[in-house]
C-alpha cells in the first residue's frame, strides 16, 4: 500500500508560553474527508495552519506524499516550494472569499491564474477552461468577465472553489467554507462540494464549528478542545455516540429545526 | 472461508452509555451479546422496545462504538477497526436501511439511491436502472425522482430509504424496522424484496415490529431481552 497523502505526528505549537495545539497526529489518503471541529480558540486554526506549512511547529512533523512518490517533510521544505505546492497541488478554501481570491480581478482571470502559474501559456484553452469551471460550480459563464466584488457571497465561495480545483489539486484545506453564508447558499454549497471530492477522489481537511457540515462532508472526525484532539473516528460514530464530555457537549448543543 | 461460515459473528458484546452531561451516569444496553448470521438467513432482533435492539445494529454498522466483544464481518472486527476499514466495509460488505432517511439538502431521490452502488464501482447506467426498477417497484413515482426528497411523506422517504438500502450487492444487511411507516402493499413489495435477497445469499439482520412482515421474513429470532436482562442484573 503507498503511502498517507499526508501524515503529521506528534505537532505541538506554542506561542511563547500559550499552547497553540500538542501532539496531534493522523493521515489522510486522497479520497478521504476528514473534518476537524471544535469551538473557537480549540487550536483548529493553528493546526490547519500548521499542515498547510504557513507555521513552524514548535515540534512534531508532517509527511506529504509528493507528485513523484517521493515523501517530503513539510517543515524542512523550501519557501519556493512550499509556494509551488499551494499553486498546484493544494487548494486552500478561505471562509473570507477575499482571503482567495483577487478581488479586482475579473472572475475569469481569478480561475486562470492558477493555471498559468502551472505553465498554461494559451489563451483560448485558459479562457475554455475558466468557462468550464464556471459552469462546474454553477456560476453563469455570462458573468466571466465581471470582478468577484460584483458577485454574491455563495458566488463568491463557488468562484474560490473553482480557483482551487482547476489545477486539480490532491489536497484541499478548508476553514470555515460556509461560515457566514445563508443556509440555502450553504446547502447548494455544501451539495457541489460532495459531488467535486468525490468526482476528483480528493483528500479534504475542513475546519468547521458546524457540526451538520461535518455530517454532510467528511468520513472521519477529529474534536479538538484546548489545543488536543480529544475525540476522533468515523463521522458518524462520533456524532452518534460520542464518548468524551465536550464532544457530547457539543452534540446536545446542536438546534434542531 | 468455507461457505458455511456466517457472514456475521457477535461474541460477548456489551455496551453501555456514559452520560458526563449527567454527572457520569451509566446506561447498560445490553451484555453478553453473542448470534450469529450465515448467508441466505434473515435473523430478526425480538424483544421490547428500548431493550437494545437499534444499538445492536448500530454496533455492527459501525456508529455506536463497543464497550466489550468482538463484531466480525468477513476478516473485520467493527469493535476494534479503525475508521477506514469500517467505511471500506460498508461500500463492499454491509448495507443499511436506517429507521429514517438523512436527507442532504438539493441531492435528488434519484441520486440519493444510486450512491451506495456507484461508490462499489457500479456502472452509473447499470445503476440508474437499478434505481428505477426499485423506486418502480416500491411505488414512488416517477414525477418525484428528480427531486430531493426532504418535502416527501414520511412513508416516501422510508420508501426511497429502502431502495438506497437494496441497491447494492452486500454480504451483509442491516434492516432497521423498514416497513414500520408503509402501507400494506409496500410492506409486501418489500417483503418480496427482502426474500429475493436472502435467496441470493445476503445475511440479513432486521428489526420488525411488525408481527406479519416479522413471521414472513425471519429464519430466526434472536431475543435481545436476554442480553439486556443480563447487562442491568450485572450493572
Amino acid at each position: 500500500m503507498t503511502a498517507p497523502l499526508l501524515e503529521a505526528s506528534g505537532l505541538t505549537k506554542w506561542y511563547g508560553d500559550r499552547l497553540g495545539c500538542r501532539d496531534v497526529g493522523f493521515d489522510i489518503r486522497e479520497g478521504e474527508v476528514l473534518a476537524i471541529v471544535g469551538e473557537s480558540g480549540s487550536g483548529k486554526s493553528t493546526l490547519l495552519s500548521l499542515l498547510s506549512g504557513q507555521l513552524t511547529p514548535t515540534s512534531g512533523s508532517v509527511a506529504y506524499r509528493m507528485r513523484d512518490g517521493s515523501i517530503r517533510d513539510l517543515v524542512s521544505l523550501g519557501e519556493a516550494e512550499r509556494r509551488h505546492l499551494f499553486r498546484t497541488d493544494w487548494g486552500f478554501v478561505h471562509q473570507d472569499a477575499a482571503k482567495g481570491l483577487r478581488m479586482g480581478v475579473s472572475a475569469g482571470g481569478n480561475v486562470g491564474e492558477r493555471l498559468m502559474a502551472v505553465g498554461a501559456r494559451h489563451y483560448g484553452d485558459i479562457r475554455a477552461k475558466a468557462e468550464d469551471w464556471l459552469e462546474r460550480v454553477e456560476i453563469d459563464v455570462g458573468r466571466i468577465d465581471e470582478k468577484p466584488t460584483a458577485y454574491s457571497g455563495g458566488m463568491r465561495q463557488r468562484l474560490q472553489i473553482a480557483r482551487n480545483l482547476v489545477t486539480a489539486p490532491r489536497l484541499v484545506f478548508m476553514d470555515e467554507p460556509t461560515g457566514g453564508l445563508d443556509v440555502s447558499v450553504q446547502a447548494r454549497l455544501l451539495d457541489l462540494l460532495r459531488r467535486l471530492v468525490a468526482d476528483m477522489g480528493l483528500a479534504v481537511i475542513v475546519v468547521t464549528h458546524d457540526l451538520a457540515v461535518a455530517r454532510l462532508l467528511s468520513d472521519r472526525i477529529m474534536v479538538m478542545r484546548q489545543g488536543r484532539v480529544i475525540e476522533a473516528g468515523l463521522t458518524d460514530r462520533v456524532l452518534d455516540d460520542p464518548r468524551e464530555a465536550y464532544t457530547q457537549l457539543l452534540v446536545s448543543s446542536i438546534l434542531q429545526p | 472461508m468455507t461457505p458455511i461460515d456466517p457472514i456475521l459473528r457477535v461474541e460477548d458484546v456489551a455496551k453501555s452509555f456514559t452520560m458526563h452531561l449527567r454527572g457520569g451516569l451509566s446506561i447498560p444496553v445490553v451484555d453478553h451479546v453473542a448470534f450469529e448470521v450465515r448467508a441466505g438467513e434473515c435473523v430478526v432482533l425480538g424483544g421490547p422496545s428500548g431493550a437494545g435492539k437499534s444499538s445492536i445494529l448500530k454496533m455492527v454498522w459501525g456508529n455506536y462504538g463497543v464497550d466489550r466483544g468482538r463484531i466480525v464481518v468477513g476478516d473485520v472486527d467493527v469493535a476494534t477497526a479503525e475508521p477506514r476499514e469500517v467505511l471500506a466495509l460498508r461500500r463492499s460488505t454491509m448495507g443499511y436501511v436506517s429507521q429514517f432517511l438523512r436527507v442532504v439538502p438539493r441531492v435528488a431521490t434519484l441520486d440519493v439511491v444510486m450512491e451506495p452502488a456507484l461508490a462499489q464501482g457500479l456502472d452509473p447506467a447499470e445503476a440508474r436502472a437499478r434505481a428505477e426498477a426499485l423506486l418502480t417497484r416500491l411505488n414512488v413515482p416517477e414525477r418525484l425522482w428528480s427531486l430531493p426528497p426532504a418535502t416527501f411523506s414520511g412513508g416516501e422517504q422510508q420508501r426511497v430509504n429502502i431502495a438506497r438500502g437494496l441497491i447494492a450487492d452486500v454480504r451483509l444487511l442491516l434492516l432497521d424496522e423498514p416497513t414500520a411507516s408503509l402501507d400494506a402493499a409496500n410492506r409486501a413489495a418489500v417483503v418480496e424484496l427482502i426474500e429475493a435477497k436472502k435467496a441470493a445469499g445476503t445475511a440479513l439482520l432486521g428489526i420488525f415490529h411488525d408481527g406479519d412482515v416479522r413471521d414472513r421474513v425471519a429464519t430466526r429470532i434472536v431475543d435481545v431481552g436476554g442480553f439486556a436482562t443480563a447487562g442491568r442484573a450485572a450493572a
